[in-house]
Protein backbone atom coordinates (compact mmCIF):
# COMPACT_ATOMS: atom_id res chain seq x y z
CA UNK A 1 0.00 0.00 0.00
CA UNK A 2 1.68 3.17 -1.17
CA UNK A 3 -0.38 6.06 0.17
CA UNK A 4 -0.58 6.31 3.92
CA UNK A 5 -3.99 7.30 5.18
CA UNK A 6 -3.36 7.33 8.87
CA UNK A 7 -0.18 7.58 10.87
CA UNK A 8 -0.12 6.89 14.57
CA UNK A 9 3.10 7.29 16.48
CA UNK A 10 3.46 6.89 20.23
CA UNK A 11 -0.22 7.45 20.99
CA UNK A 12 -1.03 7.74 24.68
CA UNK A 13 -4.40 8.15 26.37
CA UNK A 14 -4.32 9.00 30.05
CA UNK A 15 -7.27 9.03 32.44
CA UNK A 16 -7.16 10.83 35.77
CA UNK A 17 -8.54 8.67 38.57
CA UNK A 18 -8.73 9.02 42.33
CA UNK A 19 -5.62 6.92 42.71
CA UNK A 20 -3.61 8.82 40.13
CA UNK A 21 -3.15 8.76 36.39
CA UNK A 22 -4.02 5.62 34.47
CA UNK A 23 -2.63 5.16 30.99
CA UNK A 24 -5.14 3.17 28.96
CA UNK A 25 -3.06 3.45 25.80
CA UNK A 26 0.71 3.50 26.33
CA UNK A 27 2.61 4.38 23.20
CA UNK A 28 0.82 2.75 20.30
CA UNK A 29 2.29 3.19 16.83
CA UNK A 30 1.10 1.93 13.47
CA UNK A 31 0.31 3.23 10.03
CA UNK A 32 -2.57 2.43 7.78
CA UNK A 33 -2.99 2.57 4.02
CA UNK A 34 -6.11 1.63 2.12
CA UNK A 35 -6.18 -1.75 3.75
CA UNK A 36 -7.90 -3.68 6.50
CA UNK A 37 -6.15 -3.52 9.82
CA UNK A 38 -7.34 -5.51 12.81
CA UNK A 39 -6.71 -4.42 16.39
CA UNK A 40 -7.10 -7.32 18.79
CA UNK A 41 -6.88 -7.55 22.53
CA UNK A 42 -8.80 -8.39 25.67
CA UNK A 43 -11.00 -6.01 27.59
CA UNK A 44 -8.87 -3.28 29.06
CA UNK A 45 -6.10 -3.66 26.50
CA UNK A 46 -6.77 -0.18 25.14
CA UNK A 47 -7.99 -1.23 21.70
CA UNK A 48 -11.23 0.73 21.86
CA UNK A 49 -9.54 3.80 23.35
CA UNK A 50 -7.09 3.72 20.44
CA UNK A 51 -10.00 3.78 18.00
CA UNK A 52 -11.75 6.51 19.93
CA UNK A 53 -8.65 8.67 20.10
CA UNK A 54 -8.33 8.52 16.30
CA UNK A 55 -11.99 9.40 15.97
CA UNK A 56 -11.68 12.19 18.55
CA UNK A 57 -14.19 10.65 20.91
CA UNK A 58 -11.98 10.39 23.98
CA UNK A 59 -13.84 11.59 27.11
CA UNK A 60 -12.96 15.23 27.93
CA UNK A 61 -11.27 14.43 31.25
CA UNK A 62 -8.76 12.15 29.55
CA UNK A 63 -5.65 13.39 27.84
CA UNK A 64 -4.49 12.27 24.42
CA UNK A 65 -0.90 12.76 23.36
CA UNK A 66 1.14 11.47 20.48
CA UNK A 67 4.32 12.23 18.61
CA UNK A 68 2.21 11.97 15.52
CA UNK A 69 -1.47 11.39 14.88
CA UNK A 70 -2.06 12.32 11.28
CA UNK A 71 -4.91 11.57 8.93
CA UNK A 72 -4.12 12.24 5.27
CA UNK A 73 -1.29 14.53 6.32
CA UNK A 74 -3.48 16.50 8.74
CA UNK A 75 -2.36 16.64 12.36
CA UNK A 76 -5.47 15.53 14.24
CA UNK A 77 -4.25 16.81 17.59
CA UNK A 78 -3.65 20.40 16.50
CA UNK A 79 -6.66 21.09 14.28
CA UNK A 80 -9.62 22.98 15.73
CA UNK A 81 -12.66 21.16 17.14
CA UNK A 82 -14.58 22.56 14.20
CA UNK A 83 -12.26 20.97 11.66
CA UNK A 84 -12.34 17.77 13.63
CA UNK A 85 -16.12 17.74 13.53
CA UNK A 86 -16.05 18.21 9.78
CA UNK A 87 -13.91 15.10 9.49
CA UNK A 88 -15.91 12.97 11.86
CA UNK A 89 -18.72 11.15 10.14
CA UNK A 90 -17.56 12.53 6.82
CA UNK A 91 -14.05 11.34 6.02
CA UNK A 92 -13.63 9.20 9.14
CA UNK A 93 -16.58 7.11 10.25
CA UNK A 94 -17.11 4.71 13.11
CA UNK A 95 -19.36 1.70 13.59
CA UNK A 96 -20.09 0.84 17.20
CA UNK A 97 -20.83 -2.47 18.80
CA UNK A 98 -24.52 -2.52 19.55
CA UNK A 99 -27.10 -0.89 17.25
CA UNK A 100 -29.53 -0.91 20.18
CA UNK A 101 -27.48 1.80 21.86
CA UNK A 102 -25.78 3.54 18.98
CA UNK A 103 -28.86 4.44 16.96
CA UNK A 104 -31.15 7.25 18.12
CA UNK A 105 -34.24 5.50 19.50
CA UNK A 106 -36.66 8.36 18.76
CA UNK A 107 -35.67 8.99 15.14
CA UNK A 108 -36.51 6.80 12.19
CA UNK A 109 -33.62 5.01 10.52
CA UNK A 110 -34.11 6.98 7.32
CA UNK A 111 -34.02 10.34 9.06
CA UNK A 112 -30.80 9.40 10.84
CA UNK A 113 -29.11 8.54 7.57
CA UNK A 114 -30.38 11.71 5.91
CA UNK A 115 -29.22 13.76 8.89
CA UNK A 116 -25.68 12.38 8.59
CA UNK A 117 -25.62 13.11 4.90
CA UNK A 118 -27.00 16.65 5.13
CA UNK A 119 -24.67 17.56 7.97
CA UNK A 120 -21.71 17.03 5.70
CA UNK A 121 -22.97 17.74 2.20
CA UNK A 122 -25.21 20.32 0.64
CA UNK A 123 -27.94 18.13 -0.78
CA UNK A 124 -31.68 18.63 -1.22
CA UNK A 125 -34.26 16.62 0.67
CA UNK A 126 -35.26 14.47 -2.26
CA UNK A 127 -31.72 13.68 -3.27
CA UNK A 128 -30.77 12.89 0.33
CA UNK A 129 -33.67 10.50 0.60
CA UNK A 130 -32.72 8.81 -2.63
CA UNK A 131 -29.12 8.41 -1.57
CA UNK A 132 -30.20 7.02 1.81
CA UNK A 133 -32.45 4.50 0.09
CA UNK A 134 -29.67 3.50 -2.29
CA UNK A 135 -27.36 3.05 0.68
CA UNK A 136 -29.90 0.85 2.49
CA UNK A 137 -30.10 -1.19 -0.70
CA UNK A 138 -26.31 -1.46 -0.75
CA UNK A 139 -26.28 -3.04 2.71
CA UNK A 140 -28.72 -5.63 1.36
CA UNK A 141 -31.86 -4.50 3.09
CA UNK A 142 -34.56 -6.02 0.96
CA UNK A 143 -37.26 -3.39 1.31
CA UNK A 144 -35.40 -0.09 1.82
CA UNK A 145 -38.50 2.11 1.56
CA UNK A 146 -40.14 0.27 4.45
CA UNK A 147 -37.04 0.19 6.64
CA UNK A 148 -36.45 3.91 5.96
CA UNK A 149 -39.56 4.74 8.02
CA UNK A 150 -38.94 2.28 10.85
CA UNK A 151 -37.62 3.15 14.29
CA UNK A 152 -34.53 1.29 15.58
CA UNK A 153 -36.59 -0.78 18.05
CA UNK A 154 -38.66 -2.14 15.18
CA UNK A 155 -35.75 -3.88 13.49
CA UNK A 156 -33.58 -6.84 14.47
CA UNK A 157 -29.98 -6.50 15.62
CA UNK A 158 -28.60 -7.56 12.24
CA UNK A 159 -30.84 -5.11 10.41
CA UNK A 160 -29.93 -2.33 12.87
CA UNK A 161 -26.24 -2.94 12.32
CA UNK A 162 -26.74 -2.81 8.55
CA UNK A 163 -28.55 0.50 8.98
CA UNK A 164 -25.60 1.68 11.06
CA UNK A 165 -23.19 0.68 8.30
CA UNK A 166 -25.39 2.44 5.74
CA UNK A 167 -25.36 5.59 7.85
CA UNK A 168 -21.59 5.53 8.18
CA UNK A 169 -20.95 4.86 4.51
CA UNK A 170 -23.39 7.35 3.03
CA UNK A 171 -20.86 10.18 3.18
CA UNK A 172 -18.25 8.04 1.47
CA UNK A 173 -15.60 8.05 4.22
CA UNK A 174 -11.98 7.19 3.50
CA UNK A 175 -11.33 5.65 6.88
CA UNK A 176 -13.75 3.45 8.74
CA UNK A 177 -13.26 2.39 12.34
CA UNK A 178 -15.40 -0.59 13.30
CA UNK A 179 -15.40 -1.26 17.04
CA UNK A 180 -16.65 -4.81 17.61
CA UNK A 181 -19.22 -4.40 14.81
CA UNK A 182 -20.60 -7.91 15.10
CA UNK A 183 -20.12 -8.92 18.72
CA UNK A 184 -23.73 -8.20 19.65
CA UNK A 185 -25.09 -10.26 16.75
CA UNK A 186 -25.94 -13.92 16.32
CA UNK A 187 -23.28 -16.05 14.63
CA UNK A 188 -25.30 -16.54 11.46
CA UNK A 189 -26.11 -12.84 11.16
CA UNK A 190 -22.48 -11.96 11.92
CA UNK A 191 -21.33 -13.47 8.66
CA UNK A 192 -23.91 -11.58 6.61
CA UNK A 193 -22.89 -8.29 8.16
CA UNK A 194 -19.18 -9.04 7.71
CA UNK A 195 -19.75 -9.95 4.06
CA UNK A 196 -21.52 -6.66 3.44
CA UNK A 197 -18.81 -4.70 5.22
CA UNK A 198 -16.11 -6.59 3.35
CA UNK A 199 -17.68 -5.94 -0.04
CA UNK A 200 -18.29 -2.24 0.57
CA UNK A 201 -14.83 -1.62 1.97
CA UNK A 202 -13.26 -3.35 -1.04
CA UNK A 203 -15.47 -1.56 -3.58
CA UNK A 204 -14.84 1.87 -2.15
CA UNK A 205 -11.17 1.40 -1.40
CA UNK A 206 -11.49 2.54 2.18
CA UNK A 207 -9.05 2.01 4.99
CA UNK A 208 -10.60 -0.07 7.75
CA UNK A 209 -9.64 -0.47 11.37
CA UNK A 210 -11.45 -3.47 12.74
CA UNK A 211 -11.36 -3.63 16.53
CA UNK A 212 -12.29 -6.95 18.09
CA UNK A 213 -11.49 -9.35 20.88
CA UNK A 214 -11.85 -12.28 18.49
CA UNK A 215 -8.42 -12.97 17.04
CA UNK A 216 -9.59 -15.68 14.69
CA UNK A 217 -12.38 -13.57 13.24
CA UNK A 218 -10.03 -10.63 12.74
CA UNK A 219 -7.39 -12.75 11.07
CA UNK A 220 -9.92 -14.10 8.58
CA UNK A 221 -11.18 -10.60 7.81
CA UNK A 222 -8.15 -8.31 7.86
CA UNK A 223 -4.87 -8.01 5.97
CA UNK A 224 -2.82 -7.13 9.00
CA UNK A 225 -3.31 -7.55 12.74
CA UNK A 226 -2.09 -5.43 15.63
CA UNK A 227 -2.21 -7.33 18.92
CA UNK A 228 -2.55 -5.17 22.03
CA UNK A 229 -1.91 -6.05 25.64
CA UNK A 230 -2.15 -3.66 28.60
CA UNK A 231 -2.22 -0.57 26.39
CA UNK A 232 0.72 -1.58 24.23
CA UNK A 233 1.22 -3.23 20.90
CA UNK A 234 2.87 -6.57 21.57
CA UNK A 235 2.91 -7.77 17.99
CA UNK A 236 2.11 -6.62 14.45
CA UNK A 237 1.71 -9.40 11.97
CA UNK A 238 0.22 -10.18 8.58
CA UNK A 239 -3.05 -12.05 9.02
CA UNK A 240 -1.85 -14.81 6.72
CA UNK A 241 1.22 -15.35 8.90
CA UNK A 242 -0.65 -15.44 12.17
CA UNK A 243 0.17 -19.10 12.53
CA UNK A 244 3.82 -18.14 12.93
CA UNK A 245 3.10 -15.51 15.58
CA UNK A 246 6.05 -15.05 17.88
CA UNK A 247 4.62 -13.44 20.97
CA UNK A 248 3.33 -15.91 23.59
CA UNK A 249 0.28 -13.70 24.18
CA UNK A 250 -0.78 -13.88 20.52
CA UNK A 251 -0.24 -17.61 20.50
CA UNK A 252 -2.12 -17.99 23.75
CA UNK A 253 -5.08 -16.04 22.39
CA UNK A 254 -5.16 -18.20 19.28
CA UNK A 255 -4.92 -21.36 21.30
CA UNK A 256 -7.33 -20.87 24.14
CA UNK A 257 -10.59 -21.03 22.24
CA UNK A 258 -12.43 -24.33 21.91
CA UNK A 259 -12.63 -25.47 18.30
CA UNK A 260 -14.94 -27.95 16.71
CA UNK A 261 -13.09 -31.16 16.00
CA UNK A 262 -10.10 -30.41 18.24
CA UNK A 263 -10.52 -32.17 21.56
CA UNK A 264 -8.39 -30.53 24.21
CA UNK A 265 -9.21 -31.06 27.87
CA UNK A 266 -8.42 -28.91 29.70
CA UNK A 267 -8.10 -25.95 27.35
CA UNK A 268 -4.72 -24.26 27.34
CA UNK A 269 -4.85 -21.05 29.36
CA UNK A 270 -2.76 -17.93 29.18
CA UNK A 271 0.12 -17.75 31.57
CA UNK A 272 0.39 -13.99 31.84
CA UNK A 273 3.91 -12.71 32.28
CA UNK A 274 4.50 -9.34 33.90
CA UNK A 275 7.11 -8.50 31.26
CA UNK A 276 4.41 -8.47 28.53
CA UNK A 277 3.06 -5.28 30.04
CA UNK A 278 6.48 -3.73 30.61
CA UNK B 1 -28.46 -44.59 33.28
CA UNK B 2 -31.38 -42.82 34.86
CA UNK B 3 -32.80 -39.53 33.72
CA UNK B 4 -31.83 -36.49 35.70
CA UNK B 5 -34.05 -33.97 33.94
CA UNK B 6 -36.99 -34.93 31.74
CA UNK B 7 -38.95 -32.25 29.93
CA UNK B 8 -42.04 -33.18 27.96
CA UNK B 9 -44.10 -30.97 25.67
CA UNK B 10 -43.05 -27.82 27.48
CA UNK B 11 -44.89 -24.64 26.51
CA UNK B 12 -44.00 -21.18 27.79
CA UNK B 13 -46.20 -18.28 26.80
CA UNK B 14 -45.49 -14.60 27.54
CA UNK B 15 -48.73 -12.71 26.93
CA UNK B 16 -49.48 -13.87 23.42
CA UNK B 17 -45.94 -14.84 22.46
CA UNK B 18 -45.13 -18.54 22.52
CA UNK B 19 -41.51 -18.66 23.60
CA UNK B 20 -41.41 -22.47 23.81
CA UNK B 21 -43.62 -24.56 21.58
CA UNK B 22 -43.80 -28.06 23.01
CA UNK B 23 -40.14 -28.86 23.66
CA UNK B 24 -39.08 -32.27 25.01
CA UNK B 25 -35.69 -33.42 26.16
CA UNK B 26 -34.05 -35.88 28.49
CA UNK B 27 -30.79 -35.29 30.33
CA UNK B 28 -29.25 -38.41 31.86
CA UNK B 29 -27.62 -38.47 35.24
CA UNK B 30 -24.04 -37.27 35.14
CA UNK B 31 -24.37 -36.11 31.57
CA UNK B 32 -23.48 -32.74 30.14
CA UNK B 33 -26.19 -31.60 27.75
CA UNK B 34 -26.03 -28.54 25.53
CA UNK B 35 -28.65 -26.23 24.09
CA UNK B 36 -27.63 -24.18 21.04
CA UNK B 37 -29.47 -21.63 18.97
CA UNK B 38 -29.64 -17.99 18.02
CA UNK B 39 -31.12 -15.31 20.26
CA UNK B 40 -34.85 -15.77 20.64
CA UNK B 41 -34.68 -19.52 20.04
CA UNK B 42 -35.95 -20.22 23.56
CA UNK B 43 -32.84 -21.90 24.92
CA UNK B 44 -32.55 -19.65 27.97
CA UNK B 45 -36.31 -19.75 28.51
CA UNK B 46 -36.07 -23.53 28.79
CA UNK B 47 -33.52 -23.21 31.61
CA UNK B 48 -35.57 -20.53 33.32
CA UNK B 49 -38.71 -22.69 33.07
CA UNK B 50 -36.90 -25.52 34.85
CA UNK B 51 -35.83 -23.25 37.73
CA UNK B 52 -39.29 -21.72 37.95
CA UNK B 53 -38.38 -18.33 36.49
CA UNK B 54 -40.63 -18.57 33.42
CA UNK B 55 -44.39 -19.17 33.27
CA UNK B 56 -45.04 -22.76 32.17
CA UNK B 57 -48.43 -23.05 30.50
CA UNK B 58 -48.35 -26.76 29.72
CA UNK B 59 -46.05 -29.75 29.69
CA UNK B 60 -44.19 -31.49 32.48
CA UNK B 61 -40.74 -31.16 33.98
CA UNK B 62 -39.33 -34.02 36.02
CA UNK B 63 -36.14 -33.59 38.02
CA UNK B 64 -34.51 -36.59 39.71
CA UNK B 65 -37.76 -38.54 39.47
CA UNK B 66 -39.95 -35.81 40.93
CA UNK B 67 -42.46 -34.07 38.71
CA UNK B 68 -42.47 -30.35 39.39
CA UNK B 69 -45.59 -28.34 40.05
CA UNK B 70 -46.15 -24.61 39.86
CA UNK B 71 -43.80 -23.79 42.68
CA UNK B 72 -40.37 -25.11 43.60
CA UNK B 73 -39.59 -26.10 47.17
CA UNK B 74 -36.31 -25.66 49.00
CA UNK B 75 -35.33 -29.25 48.38
CA UNK B 76 -35.44 -28.54 44.63
CA UNK B 77 -32.92 -25.73 44.92
CA UNK B 78 -30.56 -27.96 46.86
CA UNK B 79 -30.52 -30.22 43.83
CA UNK B 80 -30.61 -27.64 41.05
CA UNK B 81 -28.60 -24.42 40.88
CA UNK B 82 -28.12 -21.96 38.07
CA UNK B 83 -25.22 -19.81 36.85
CA UNK B 84 -26.28 -16.81 34.83
CA UNK B 85 -24.73 -15.15 31.82
CA UNK B 86 -23.76 -11.78 33.14
CA UNK B 87 -21.54 -11.88 36.21
CA UNK B 88 -21.94 -8.11 36.49
CA UNK B 89 -25.69 -8.42 36.93
CA UNK B 90 -25.99 -11.58 38.98
CA UNK B 91 -24.01 -10.57 42.05
CA UNK B 92 -25.39 -8.11 44.60
CA UNK B 93 -23.30 -4.93 44.28
CA UNK B 94 -23.43 -4.06 47.98
CA UNK B 95 -22.70 -7.46 49.45
CA UNK B 96 -19.28 -8.93 50.02
CA UNK B 97 -18.43 -12.29 48.55
CA UNK B 98 -18.74 -13.73 52.06
CA UNK B 99 -22.27 -12.35 52.45
CA UNK B 100 -23.23 -13.57 48.96
CA UNK B 101 -22.13 -17.08 49.80
CA UNK B 102 -23.82 -17.05 53.19
CA UNK B 103 -27.22 -16.27 51.71
CA UNK B 104 -27.98 -19.75 50.31
CA UNK B 105 -26.62 -21.33 53.50
CA UNK B 106 -28.90 -19.18 55.66
CA UNK B 107 -31.92 -19.97 53.49
CA UNK B 108 -31.33 -23.67 53.79
CA UNK B 109 -30.33 -23.59 57.46
CA UNK B 110 -26.89 -25.05 56.93
CA UNK B 111 -24.67 -24.77 59.96
CA UNK B 112 -21.05 -25.35 58.91
CA UNK B 113 -21.00 -22.13 56.86
CA UNK B 114 -17.48 -21.13 57.72
CA UNK B 115 -15.98 -24.32 56.37
CA UNK B 116 -18.22 -24.46 53.32
CA UNK B 117 -17.41 -20.92 52.24
CA UNK B 118 -13.70 -21.56 52.52
CA UNK B 119 -14.01 -24.77 50.60
CA UNK B 120 -16.24 -23.26 47.90
CA UNK B 121 -13.83 -20.37 47.30
CA UNK B 122 -10.95 -22.79 47.25
CA UNK B 123 -12.71 -25.01 44.77
CA UNK B 124 -13.26 -22.22 42.25
CA UNK B 125 -9.67 -21.10 42.53
CA UNK B 126 -10.21 -17.94 44.56
CA UNK B 127 -8.20 -17.74 47.73
CA UNK B 128 -9.32 -16.53 51.14
CA UNK B 129 -8.25 -13.04 50.14
CA UNK B 130 -11.36 -12.67 48.01
CA UNK B 131 -13.77 -13.45 50.79
CA UNK B 132 -14.42 -9.92 51.99
CA UNK B 133 -14.32 -8.14 48.67
CA UNK B 134 -17.23 -6.59 46.83
CA UNK B 135 -18.24 -7.58 43.30
CA UNK B 136 -16.92 -4.33 41.83
CA UNK B 137 -13.46 -5.16 43.14
CA UNK B 138 -13.38 -8.32 41.03
CA UNK B 139 -12.78 -8.91 37.34
CA UNK B 140 -15.42 -10.55 35.14
CA UNK B 141 -13.78 -13.96 35.40
CA UNK B 142 -13.44 -13.70 39.18
CA UNK B 143 -17.10 -12.71 39.46
CA UNK B 144 -18.17 -15.70 37.43
CA UNK B 145 -16.08 -17.87 39.75
CA UNK B 146 -17.99 -16.40 42.70
CA UNK B 147 -21.28 -17.15 40.93
CA UNK B 148 -20.13 -20.74 40.41
CA UNK B 149 -19.06 -20.98 44.06
CA UNK B 150 -22.49 -19.73 45.11
CA UNK B 151 -24.14 -22.39 42.97
CA UNK B 152 -21.88 -25.13 44.32
CA UNK B 153 -22.09 -24.25 47.99
CA UNK B 154 -25.38 -26.15 48.41
CA UNK B 155 -23.81 -29.21 46.79
CA UNK B 156 -26.42 -29.59 44.05
CA UNK B 157 -26.44 -32.50 41.62
CA UNK B 158 -27.52 -30.42 38.63
CA UNK B 159 -26.08 -27.16 37.35
CA UNK B 160 -27.97 -25.07 34.82
CA UNK B 161 -25.52 -22.85 32.94
CA UNK B 162 -26.89 -19.97 30.90
CA UNK B 163 -24.07 -18.74 28.61
CA UNK B 164 -21.64 -18.78 31.53
CA UNK B 165 -18.70 -17.43 29.54
CA UNK B 166 -20.16 -15.20 26.84
CA UNK B 167 -19.43 -12.03 28.82
CA UNK B 168 -15.80 -13.02 29.31
CA UNK B 169 -12.60 -12.64 27.31
CA UNK B 170 -11.45 -15.67 25.35
CA UNK B 171 -8.55 -16.41 27.66
CA UNK B 172 -10.71 -16.06 30.77
CA UNK B 173 -13.39 -18.14 29.07
CA UNK B 174 -10.91 -21.01 28.78
CA UNK B 175 -10.19 -20.78 32.52
CA UNK B 176 -13.87 -20.83 33.47
CA UNK B 177 -14.67 -23.70 31.09
CA UNK B 178 -11.78 -25.69 32.57
CA UNK B 179 -13.06 -24.96 36.06
CA UNK B 180 -16.58 -26.11 35.14
CA UNK B 181 -15.25 -29.34 33.68
CA UNK B 182 -13.16 -29.96 36.74
CA UNK B 183 -15.98 -29.46 39.26
CA UNK B 184 -18.25 -31.61 37.14
CA UNK B 185 -15.74 -34.44 37.16
CA UNK B 186 -15.04 -34.10 40.86
CA UNK B 187 -18.66 -33.85 41.99
CA UNK B 188 -20.21 -35.99 39.26
CA UNK B 189 -22.58 -33.17 38.34
CA UNK B 190 -25.17 -33.09 35.61
CA UNK B 191 -24.89 -30.04 33.36
CA UNK B 192 -27.52 -28.42 31.21
CA UNK B 193 -25.69 -25.70 29.36
CA UNK B 194 -26.90 -22.98 27.02
CA UNK B 195 -24.63 -21.32 24.49
CA UNK B 196 -24.83 -19.74 21.06
CA UNK B 197 -21.34 -21.02 20.35
CA UNK B 198 -21.20 -24.50 18.82
CA UNK B 199 -17.50 -24.86 19.61
CA UNK B 200 -18.12 -24.35 23.34
CA UNK B 201 -21.01 -26.81 23.35
CA UNK B 202 -19.06 -29.52 21.53
CA UNK B 203 -16.17 -28.93 23.91
CA UNK B 204 -18.29 -29.20 27.04
CA UNK B 205 -21.19 -31.51 26.22
CA UNK B 206 -21.78 -35.07 25.10
CA UNK B 207 -25.19 -34.44 23.59
CA UNK B 208 -26.93 -31.31 22.43
CA UNK B 209 -30.17 -29.96 21.08
CA UNK B 210 -30.32 -27.30 18.39
CA UNK B 211 -33.19 -24.88 18.87
CA UNK B 212 -34.88 -22.30 16.70
CA UNK B 213 -38.03 -20.21 17.26
CA UNK B 214 -38.96 -22.03 20.45
CA UNK B 215 -38.74 -25.47 18.89
CA UNK B 216 -36.20 -28.26 18.81
CA UNK B 217 -34.54 -28.48 15.39
CA UNK B 218 -32.60 -31.64 16.09
CA UNK B 219 -30.82 -33.62 18.79
CA UNK B 220 -27.23 -34.67 18.17
CA UNK B 221 -24.26 -36.16 19.91
CA UNK B 222 -21.14 -34.02 19.99
CA UNK B 223 -19.33 -36.49 17.75
CA UNK B 224 -22.11 -36.33 15.15
CA UNK B 225 -21.72 -32.56 15.11
CA UNK B 226 -17.93 -32.74 14.88
CA UNK B 227 -18.26 -35.18 11.97
CA UNK B 228 -20.80 -32.86 10.30
CA UNK B 229 -23.34 -35.67 10.39
CA UNK B 230 -26.34 -33.38 10.76
CA UNK B 231 -29.66 -33.64 8.99
CA UNK B 232 -31.11 -30.12 9.22
CA UNK B 233 -30.07 -27.16 7.08
CA UNK B 234 -30.32 -24.84 10.04
CA UNK B 235 -27.66 -26.80 11.93
CA UNK B 236 -25.49 -26.87 8.84
CA UNK B 237 -25.73 -23.07 8.65
CA UNK B 238 -24.75 -22.76 12.28
CA UNK B 239 -21.79 -25.03 11.70
CA UNK B 240 -20.64 -23.01 8.72
CA UNK B 241 -21.04 -19.77 10.64
CA UNK B 242 -18.96 -21.09 13.51
CA UNK B 243 -16.07 -21.76 11.15
CA UNK B 244 -15.62 -18.03 10.80
CA UNK B 245 -15.52 -15.53 8.00
CA UNK B 246 -14.50 -16.73 4.56
CA UNK B 247 -14.07 -14.17 1.80
CA UNK B 248 -16.19 -15.03 -1.24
Amino acid sequence: MSDTLLEVDDLRVTFPTRTGLVQAVRGVSFSLGRERLGIVGESGSGKSQTGRAIMGLTPPQAEVSATKLAFDGMDLLSISPRERRALRGNRIAMILQDPKYSLDPVMTIGRQIVETLRTHEKVGKTEARERALAMLQAVQIRDPARVFDLYPHEVSGGMGQRAMIAMMLVTGPELMIADEPTSALDVTVQLDVLNILDKLVAERGMGLIFISHDLRLVSSFCDRVVVMYAGKVVEQIKASELRDAQHPYTRGLLNCMPRIGFERHPLPVLDRKPEWAA
Amino acid sequence: MTASITVEGLEVVFDRFRALKGVSLEVREGESYGLVGESGSGKSTLLRAITGLAPVSSGTITVNGKTLGKTRDKAFYREVQMVFQDPYGSLHPRQTVDRLLQEPLAIHGIADGEKRIERALDEVGLGKGFRFRYAHQLSGGQRQRVAIARALILEPSILLLDEPTSALDASVQAEVLNLLEEVRRRRKLTFLMVSHDLAIITHMCERLMVMQNGEAVETLTASQLIGHRVSEDYTRNLLRASEGFVRV
